[in-house]
């Protein structure tokens, strides 16, 4: 794979067709946006190396209720704007009075955006099974640019996270991703999400940490 | 002005040793704030400026928000130890100034309607002064809003020309600001638009030509430092960029 680090301004290509995530077009050449990776394949794709995360719909990400009014949790998601979890979206029909029976100040909750409107007001919902209140577990903060390596191509790296780890695994798209099993299986997890966070920027990676995962599970038994 | 008694040139060198066309030694490191989304210190000759970039983020106080763009604040500041007479801490004039006119230099490459009724937070911080301070600010501001990964349609580089003893000369150092006939500096996208350009004393049409072109040189040497710096970072990504750089 082609790549190549570039600053905000660089040239990347004279075929305004090639323009992909992360670049512009001025007078038929593209341009990058970003300071990040670029990735030439058909379209050529400019990956930011830091930056915040801005909520679209489809999302998942967990959040935490900051204040509640009178039909809607306030939720933050680790971004410029506030997720607003209305009433109607919990799984069941409850008061506005005993809203904060369900969700008080500092609960967390893996949520979908739902909607984002043009002046960026976010609509969470709770309405899945896969979603819902954390209770269990632990929940680690990521850079938000990293968490396409954690999930990998077509969720290749994911799906072996979960089966290797014999953890359950909740990936935000903002960032925050949610660990659940036993306490030797998540210590593991903590680390090798780590060694994701720290090389996302590599080759190879997946067979990196098959091997990182074997020499760890060795050590151990 | 004229009437001072020093000799800005001995042997065709100026004070400092450079040649008229000659920038001081610059240097940028990337990322030196661990809890700013994005930073940078630079030294530009006699001139340390950190600056550092908070946001995208929400904009407080509210009503300074706009529905369909972000906002750019910009806060120029000089320490009250950066000269040599203490300088009254806070902000004054000078600052408020140089506050609106580095904003509006980088603001035409921000790309703010990516993110609507939020902030982009820039603070300037000048520790040492030796003339310049402006542009430097500009320059390592545009190095710390890449490295806070916010989008932009280009770098921004600044530099400024002068005139001393009749001669036009790139980038002034205190001696050839204070006592000199001209200052003028500039900054600019790499393709040459310019987006400041303030001047102080007098020019001939003539070398006001000279003078722009000789200071949109001095900022094409100092965007391959910034460009230079930035990759640099990320090649070592365990420790923060760190480049040093004479142009000749």
């Amino acid at each position: 794979m082609d790549r190549k680090v570039v600053v905000p301004g660089d040239l990347l290509s004279e075929d305004a067709k090639r323009s992909g995530e992360g670049t512009y077009i001025r007078n038929g050449s593209v341009y990058s946006l970003l300071y990040g990776l670029a990735n030439f394949r058909d379209k050529i794709n400019v990956i930011p190396l830091a930056g915040k995360y801005v909520p679209g719909p489809g999302d998942n990400v967990i959040g935490v209720v900051k204040d509640i009014t009178f039909s809607n949790w306030i939720v933050d998601i680790n971004s410029p704007y506030d997720g607003l979890l209305h009433i109607s979206e919990f799984p069941k029909r409850i008061e506005s009075d005993d809203m904060s029976k369900y969700l008080r100040i500092g609960s967390s909750i893996m949520t979908r955006v739902k909607d984002v409107d043009p002046t960026m007001k976010v609509e969470l919902t709770l309405n899945d099974r896969k979603l819902g209140q954390i209770k269990a577990g632990q929940v680690i903060d990521i850079s938000h640019t990293r968490v396409p390596r954690l999930i990998g191509k077509g969720g290749s790296m994911i799906s072996m996270l979960k089966k290797e780890l014999n953890c359950n695994i909740f990936v935000g798209q903002n960032g925050r991703i949610w660990i659940h099993g036993g306490a030797e299986d998540m210590d593991l997890a903590l680390k090798t999400i780590a060694l994701i966070e720290r090389e996302a920027h590599t080759n190879g990676l997946t067979d990196r940490v098959v091997g990182f995962l074997k020499t760890e599970k060795g050590a151990r038994s | 002005m004229d009437e001072t008694d020093i000799t800005f040139f001995k042997d065709g060198l100026r004070l400092d040793g450079r040649r008229a066309d000659q920038l001081r030694p610059v240097k940028i490191e990337v990322g030196v704030l661990a809890r700013a989304d994005g930073s940078c210190y630079i030294e530009m000759g006699g001139n340390k400026v950190i600056a550092a970039v908070y946001g995208p983020r929400e904009v407080h106080p509210r009503h300074l928000q706009e529905v369909s763009r972000a906002i750019v604040r910009y806060r120029y500041n000089m320490a009250s130890f950066s000269v040599e007479e203490r300088k009254r801490p806070g902000p004054d004039r000078r600052s408020y100034e140089l506050s609106k006119v580095s904003r509006e230099a980088l603001e035409p490459v921000i790309l703010t309607s990516f993110f609507p009724r939020s902030v982009i937070d820039v603070f300037v911080e000048v520790l040492q002064a030796d003339a310049g301070t402006r542009t430097a600010g500009i320059n390592a501001a545009a190095v710390a809003l890449a490295d806070a990964g916010i989008p932009m349609k280009s770098m921004i580089s600044s530099c400024a020309a002068g005139k001393v003893a009749d001669t036009i000369v790139l980038d002034p150092m205190k001696e050839e600001d204070n006592f000199g006939q001209a200052d003028l500096p500039i900054a600019m996208t790499p393709n040459g638009d310019i987006t400041l350009m303030q001047m102080d004393g007098g020019l001939t049409p003539d070398e006001f030509r000279r003078a722009v072109e000789m200071a949109m040189k001095g900022a094409r040497d100092i965007y391959e430092i910034q460009r230079q710096a930035l990759v640099n970072k990320y090649s070592q990504l365990t420790d923060p960029g760190h480049v040093e750089a004479v142009v000749q």
